[in-house]
């Protein structure tokens, strides 16, 4: 009993250290005042500024295309890759594998200053650069998810199809394909999660005028603390929720219909 | 035949790789091994020993060191308390214990600003209480207060997916064969869960050590990691092959530090990063 | 008689309004093979998490060597499990986990020697000591899981379906094994499974379950020839289970027909289950039997033909050695001693209530 109890209290601790700082920003977004620590009555006002600040929704907006293309263009390229990748012979495989745990294990900053030296020397810093530096490092979440259902699918399935006269992109669509999709698609969510929670890389390739939210916030920072941050700081907190909810619920699913 | 064909869907990738994989390291490698005017040189290596930068480098690991160990201590109970529960919800208990990693890294900063800065709510409850103010912002601890907030995630995941793959019938047949709570976590539990340690360990120590945003942000510019003063080549200063070379050094340090870990993981299975 | 060395008084244990156990009881005596045989869901493991200490009964009690263990924890029992999916330590050599139990009781390095050199000699495994687990096969770990478990030397070895993983040649090779470890251990075998057959083989007592309750205790001999109802006769074994009437004393109709019994005492005209055993059903020329009957299928099975015969609306099931063709015209013979009687259950409940005294 007693060990049932102080479990519990060791949770709730934890679970206070994480939320807690969450609340308060959530909280705060609502306080018509400026003050941290004073309560001014409930506004909604930070929210509308928020929606009009142009630093804010310009960020927001570039952070968005630059993680969707990302994203888009790295399971492209990614999947292509793992497919493959898996019908090398080991050497070549082992060789593939390591660089592409390069971006993975290095540190972000190095990964970052080495692209930005790469690119200084052939353009201008920008929303190309900052583009094609995301798609660098998205790449390998999505190769390391879409392989192992590779690894998984059954060879001779694939085999099969062909000896039963399939074309080889009917055989990869109807029998590969929907080997392959549950881990393309969580491939394609953690590039998204990636690009959108991405600092060190884009604050190194990026040029003078272009801001994602990561780099916007951390200027705004520097200079000081507006409460309109902290209506963005709820709206992107709901956002990471709802889309962790759907990923949950999609893996439970994978769970329930895997156990039959 | 067709097999050789499949290999070519990779080429879009391989010319990816060799292009902003590969060649960026190449920079950075011919940077930091040339001066200024193109002459070949160790100057940027070797000014690692400059006393300032043996400072820095030393906080880093320090500060990282003690980042790791928090998160470390703080993780594993957690993880076995997580574990041990088998009900039907328990992955959205999980789920709610790595959902503060998706928030913006930088919104987790700021929140550690106001709660910690001198008019902040930390502050104002120690006021309320009597004990006064303690300055909290731009000191060390705060750092590595933000280190553990942000990384914290990335301890949790590695170690409870490897605690949920231990059978219960192998805790059941140690108690079974006579091991007390104590034995079974030292000579079951520890072991089994050694390879999710050391990715979480990985995970935790290499950011830790190359972060230079948190110690911006919190440290106030007192706190000088060696990521800092990398930044500060680039970004403000002016040269390039200093910190270039700086930047050789760090992945070195963080070579170094996997090397380090992977000696004590025998079975080499839990260094996958995911 | 050998003295009773567990008793289980009363035990309860239901999970939710999930019942699994029922006020069972149930003795066990020292150095006996004792087998809990059931389908799945029966309460047979849960019996036997309970004598290792995994669960605790909601009711009743588990006395050992006349002490009452009920509430004590499994380190703290002196009986061993062997666990249907071995459960050995991934991260240990062989040695190292069967050297598991003696370093935790802290006995001497070379005493600790001996004993795995000795375990691994029993199971057939000499040499075996620095390999690792993943080089075994599923049989090679079952032994090894027996040779952890023995060391230390407990009273009492249970055995939660050890041989289920293993193909049906390995199967048999390991019963065999398991009545000589028995023997030459000398200690007690509380062995769970729900195979008949390796039941019938191995054990000195078979206690037959079934939802909760125990249905049957008793030698394989007695529970293969005198099963008490439908449900016994129907798992072990394969049966011809009819519905009868009892007319008067030796005499019972089945199927509008009136045949010679041994049974007494179940009054007049009362409804019954009858079990006949394939092997006891005689097959004859058309007109010699009680029945007449068409031979609707034949399969030869190795030792003994098993064939089914369509008389008066049921398929019988008959072993022989001798060859028939389907389409056969034959008569059907059973001799009174090997026609059993049994009283039909009004319910469930009361099925288990009359055996669970």
């Amino acid at each position: 009993m007693v060990k049932k109890w102080s479990e519990r209290i060791y949770l709730g601790v934890i679970f206070l250290f994480l939320y807690l700082p969450i609340l308060v920003l959530i909280g705060l977004s609502f306080n018509n005042s400026r003050s941290r620590v004073v309560w001014g009555g409930f506004t909604l006002k930070w929210y509308a500024s928020c929606f009009t600040d142009e630093t804010i929704t310009g960020a927001f907006f570039t952070t968005l295309q630059i993680t969707l293309a990302a994203a888009v263009i790295s399971t492209l390229i990614g999947t292509l890759a793992a497919i493959g990748i898996s019908a090398m012979k080991r050497k070549n495989r082992s060789i593939m594998l390591g660089a592409t745990n390069i971006p993975l294990l290095n540190a972000d900053i190095v990964t970052g200053i080495s692209l930005m030296l790469l690119f200084v020397k052939f353009m201008n810093l920008g929303f190309v650069t900052v583009l094609i530096a995301h798609i660098t490092f998205d790449i390998p979440y999505v190769i390391l998810n879409v392989l192992p259902k590779l690894n998984q699918a059954n060879r001779s399935t694939y085999e099969a199809a062909l000896d039963l006269g399939a074309s080889p992109a009917y055989a990869f669509y109807k029998v590969t394909w929907p080997e392959i999709k549950p881990g393309v698609f969580s491939g394609f969510l953690m590039a998204v999660t990636m690009s959108l929670d991405d600092f060190s890389i884009t604050f190194f390739t990026k040029g003078a005028g272009v801001n994602t939210l990561s780099t916007m916030l951390y200027t705004e920072l520097r200079k000081g603390i507006r409460p309109e941050l902290y209506a963005l700081s709820t709206i992107l907190f709901l956002f990471a929720f709802l889309l962790l909810l759907v990923m949950n619920r999609r893996s439970d699913k994978q769970m329930t219909a895997g156990s039959f | 035949m067709y097999k050789l064909k499949k290999q070519f869907l990779a080429g879009p990738y391989f010319i990816w790789m060799i292009g902003f994989i590969l060649l960026p390291l190449a920079f950075i490698l011919y940077y930091a091994l040339t001066t200024a005017d193109g002459a070949f040189t160790f100057s940027n290596i070797a000014a690692i020993a400059d006393p300032v930068h043996v400072k820095s480098i030393v906080l880093s690991l320090k500060l990282g060191a003690i980042c790791t160990l928090v998160c470390l201590v703080l993780a594993y109970p957690l993880c076995m308390i997580l574990s041990s529960f088998r009900f039907r919800h328990q992955s959205f208990v999980v789920f709610l214990f790595i959902l503060p990693m998706w928030m913006n890294f930088m919104l987790r900063i700021l929140a550690w600003r106001l709660l910690l800065s001198n008019n902040g709510i930390v502050n104002s409850i120690l006021a309320a209480v009597g004990i006064g103010h303690i300055k909290m912002l731009n000191t060390q601890t705060a750092v590595v207060f933000g280190m553990v907030y942000d990384f914290l995630p990335f301890m949790i995941l590695p170690i409870y997916n490897s605690m949920v793959r231990i059978k219960p019938e192998t805790l059941e047949a140690a108690r079974d064969l006579g091991a007390g709570s104590f034995t079974v976590l030292v000579k079951i539990i520890f072991p089994l869960t050694l390879s999710g340690i050391i990715s979480g360990v990985i995970m935790v120590f290499v950011p830790a050590l190359t972060s230079f945003v948190i110690s911006d942000l919190l440290g106030g510019g007192k706190v000088l990691l060696i990521g800092n003063v990398i930044e500060q080549e680039f970004m403000q200063g002016t040269n390039w092959h200093l910190g270039s070379g700086l930047s050789v050094v760090l992945m070195l340090f963080v070579i170094a530090s996997m090397a380090l870990m992977n000696v004590f993981d025998k079975d080499g299975g839990g260094t996958a990063v995911w | 008689m050998k003295r009773k060395l567990i008793n289980l008084i009363g035990i309860t244990k239901s999970y939710g309004n999930n019942v699994i156990l029922d006020d069972l009881n149930l003795y066990i005596r020292e150095n006996e093979f004792i087998t809990l045989l059931g389908p799945s869901g029966c309460g047979k493991t849960t019996t036997l998490r309970i004598l290792g200490g995994f669960e605790t009964p909601d009711k009743g009690q588990v006395i050992f060597d006349d002490r009452d263990i009920t509430q004590l924890p499994p380190n703290m029992r002196d009986l061993n499990t062997v666990f249907q999916k071995y459960a050995l330590f991934p991260h240990m050599s062989i040695a190292e986990n069967i050297a598991f139990g003696l370093k935790i009781k802290k006995k001497s390095k070379a005493y600790i020697e001996d004993k795995i050199r000795y375990a691994l000699k029993l199971v057939n495994l000499e040499g075996f000591e620095h390999r690792s687990i993943d080089s075994l096969s599923g049989g090679q770990q079952q032994r090894i899981a027996i040779a952890r478990a023995i060391v230390n030397e407990p009273k009492v070895l249970l055995l939660d379906e050890p041989l289920g993983a293993l193909d049906l040649k390995l199967r048999q090779e390991m019963q065999y094994e398991l009545i000589r470890l028995k023997n030459e251990l000398g200690i007690t075998f509380v062995y769970v499974t729900h195979d008949q057959e390796e039941a019938l083989t191995m054990s000195d007592t078979i206690v037959v379950m079934n939802q909760g309750y125990i249905q049957q205790i008793g030698t394989p001999e007695m529970i293969y020839n005198e099963p008490v109802n439908a449900f016994v006769a129907d798992f072990i074994g394969d049966s011809n289970i009819i519905d009868g009437v009892m007319i008067q004393d030796k005499v019972v109709e089945i199927l509008g027909t009136k045949i010679p019994c041994v049974d007494e005492g179940f009054g007049e005209n009362t409804p019954v289950d009858v079990v006949i055993r394939p092997e006891d059903v005689e097959i004859v020329a058309p007109g010699e039997g009680f029945m007449d009957g068409v031979i609707t299928s034949v399969i030869f099975k190795g030792v003994h033909y098993e064939i089914e015969i369509l008389a008066n609306g049921y398929e019988w099931l008959a072993d022989t050695t001798q060859c028939y063709t389907a389409g056969t015209s034959v008569g059907i013979r059973v001799i009174p001693f090997n026609i059993q009687i049994m009283n039909k259950p009004e319910s469930e409940d009361e099925e288990a209530a009359e055996i669970d005294v």
